[in-house]
């Protein structure tokens, strides 16, 4: 038996053309049916994300299956080849296992594929698509994937300036439920940024800007408050993380109009998110007791510095990965023999 | 032979200690298994030795500097066991493990050994004082080691240090809170050795050394006065967790003298 793997990706396909290929919830039964009669297919399981669609199929007659499946490709493309790449056992078993522990993805150990593997897997056995075959190799890759993200560091940290925003809140409040926002300049990044930390819990947001319309708008679409921009500082004093990005030439948050509002605080530490350029917050009130001051640079660093480790993590992954195959292939190998 | 139980649990708390040094340096700590077994173990080592002493002693076995210290670093694990996994604070033991490991280091590598023989009269007010005040301390040490973590935490947020130590350190403001609520745990557990102390006094008939007396109330003053200025909002958190550290430091090397005039009747 042989675990043959076909699909394109983002590295092999632009999204013009992978969209031309995925394969929405609503047509996969019927595509599964379909791919289960190329001759020699014994079973086969559907990938399909905004990053990659694949085919993963059992079969004794390997290059028989790879030709149906590009037959069917091509009919699903008016007739054109795909940008199709193709494994065979041991590399497919490996291609599964990389993909399952995110070390395939766009962004390197992202978690999110690994749920969607599962979806695709639970989908094809719902169908009876798959095989024993496929049964032990999908459930050996999750377990693949859980090893290597509890034992290495391919996960840590945040790849994007809105995570790291909110790990960042995690690593100061712990919960967010119940803390208070405010939004001082009610531009893109920073209601990205908002809306990140309201889906983690957040409980009050509060919107100045100096159109006072917009900071309306924004706060109704958020399930905030507006306040005008120049009373901001007297909505302050239940404020936790304060986002700004005005695009005013000089500081608004300076040291000596933050101090006297930190002593009704009782201590309660603040966290300064300033997305603007130039910078919205003086430098100097991140020496201020409780008070944490991240501009744009310090969160692309952090960004920079988990990727970096995610990077370094790869090699121990890619070890990890090497036994697992070596692991399945040799139950392959007994399988077959127990059969004949 | 008779320290075999005290070397094995020095020995655990190496163990967690060293673990916890190669696991920051590889930068991928993971708090909880390893450093949990290890101080389960030297507490269970400890509790036997001090039983045991017990026994030998005829009393509550903190009738020398050595016992004393063996009976610190026994509040301080038992404390760590009993609020450690409340807080969620995990990393805690990372900290804690080495410091108990240097109090039994130098328990080990002093001078003066286990006593022989209880010297309380068996007078069960100065028994309970004594020993409510050294796991008062025992409180004290784990306040000193949530105020390190808040200032490692506070430094890592302030210099925008993302590393394996800031993964795994709990929340600035968890901390904050631990490190509150042990020296409140601690000043109850204090505040009632002396009124054991006071007892023993009046009751008991226990004559009390006058120095003695005035460095355990310095000691006393010092946390209420961190807890009464934290109350009026003139100690904000950070100069808190510096505050638990220098007075625990003080107190720490106050133990020896407060011990010797103890022992003088």
């Amino acid at each position: 038996m042989n675990i043959v793997c076909a699909g394109i990706n983002h590295r092999s396909a632009t999204v013009d053309i992978r969209e031309k290929f995925a394969v929405g919830p609503h047509e996969l039964e019927q595509a599964l049916a379909r791919i289960r009669g190329i001759d020699g297919l014994a079973g086969a399981v559907i990938v399909s994300t905004c990053n990659r669609v694949e085919y993963y199929t059992a079969s004794v007659c390997p290059l028989r299956v790879l030709d149906g499946l590009r037959g069917y490709l091509q009919e699903r493309n008016g007739g054109n080849d795909a940008p199709l790449y193709t494994h065979e056992s041991p590399a497919s078993i490996r291609h599964l296992f990389r993909v399952a522990s995110g070390l395939d993805s766009m962004v390197i150990g992202e978690t999110e594929i690994l749920g969607q593997l599962k979806q695709a897997y639970a989908a094809a056995t719902d169908c009876g698509a798959t095989t024993r075959h496929l049964n032990k190799l999908f459930q050996h890759a999750f377990r693949v994937a859980k090893q290597v993200r509890s034992e290495t560091q391919i996960t840590r940290g945040s790849t994007s300036v809105g995570s790291v925003a909110v790990d960042l809140a995690g690593k100061i409040f712990g919960g967010l439920n119940g803390r208070t926002i405010m939004i001082l300049g009610a531009g893109d990044v920073s209601e990205r940024t908002a809306r990140s930390l309201v889906s983690r819990g957040v409980g009050t947001v509060i919107v100045a800007n100096r159109t006072f319309d917009r900071a309306a708008r924004l706060a109704e679409e958020i399930g905030g408050m507006a306040v005008h921009f120049d009373n901001w500082h007297n909505a302050f004093d239940n404020v936790d993380i304060l986002i700004c990005s005005t695009a005013a030439p000089h500081p608004i948050v300076t040291r000596e109009k933050l101090d006297p509002l930190l002593k009704r605080r009782d201590g309660r530490p603040l966290f300064i998110i300033d997305l603007a350029v130039p910078r919205d917050a003086e430098a100097s009130v991140n020496e201020l007791d409780g008070v944490y001051l991240y501009d744009i640079d310090s969160l692309e660093e952090i960004v920079r510095q988990s990727l970096e480790v995610r990077r370094a993590e790869v090699v121990r992954c890619e070890k990890m990965i090497d036994l697992h195959v070596a692991e399945f292939v040799g139950w392959m190998r007994n399988h077959i023999a127990f059969l004949k | 032979m008779d320290r075999i139980l005290l070397t094995g649990a020095t020995f655990c708390l190496l163990l967690s200690f060293g673990y916890t040094l190669f696991a920051l340096g590889a930068g991928r700590f993971q708090p909880g298994r390893v450093n949990l077994v290890a101080i389960l173990g030297g507490f269970l080592l400890l509790t036997l030795d001090l039983w045991k002493r017990g026994q030998a002693q005829g009393s509550c076995p903190i009738n020398s500097l050595f016992d004393v210290l063996v009976f610190v670093s026994w509040s301080i694990l038992l404390i760590y066991l009993v609020i450690g996994p409340t807080y969620h604070i995990s990393l805690l033991g990372a900290f804690t493990s080495p410091l108990v490991f240097l109090v039994l280091l130098f328990a080990q590598l002093g001078p003066v050994g286990p006593a022989a023989q209880g010297r309380f009269d068996h007078d069960p007010w100065t028994e309970l004082h004594a020993a409510l005040s050294l796991v008062a301390y025992g409180a004290f040490a784990l306040a000193a080691v949530a105020g390190l973590m808040y200032l490692v935490q506070d430094r890592q947020l302030k210099m925008h240090k993302a590393g394996a130590l800031f993964y795994n350190l709990p929340p600035i403001t968890d901390l904050g809170v631990a490190n509150a609520r042990l020296i409140r745990l601690g000043f109850g557990l204090l505040t009632a050795g002396f009124a054991a102390g006071f007892a023993a006094g009046h009751i008991g008939g226990v004559h009390v050394n006058g120095l003695k007396f005035l460095a355990s109330v310095l000691i006393w003053a010092g946390y209420g006065a961190i807890l009464v200025l934290r109350k009026f909002r003139r100690l904000p958190p950070r100069r808190m967790a510096e505050a638990s550290m220098l007075v625990f430091g003080a107190a720490l090397l106050a133990l020896p003298a407060i011990q010797y005039l103890s022992s003088l009747k």
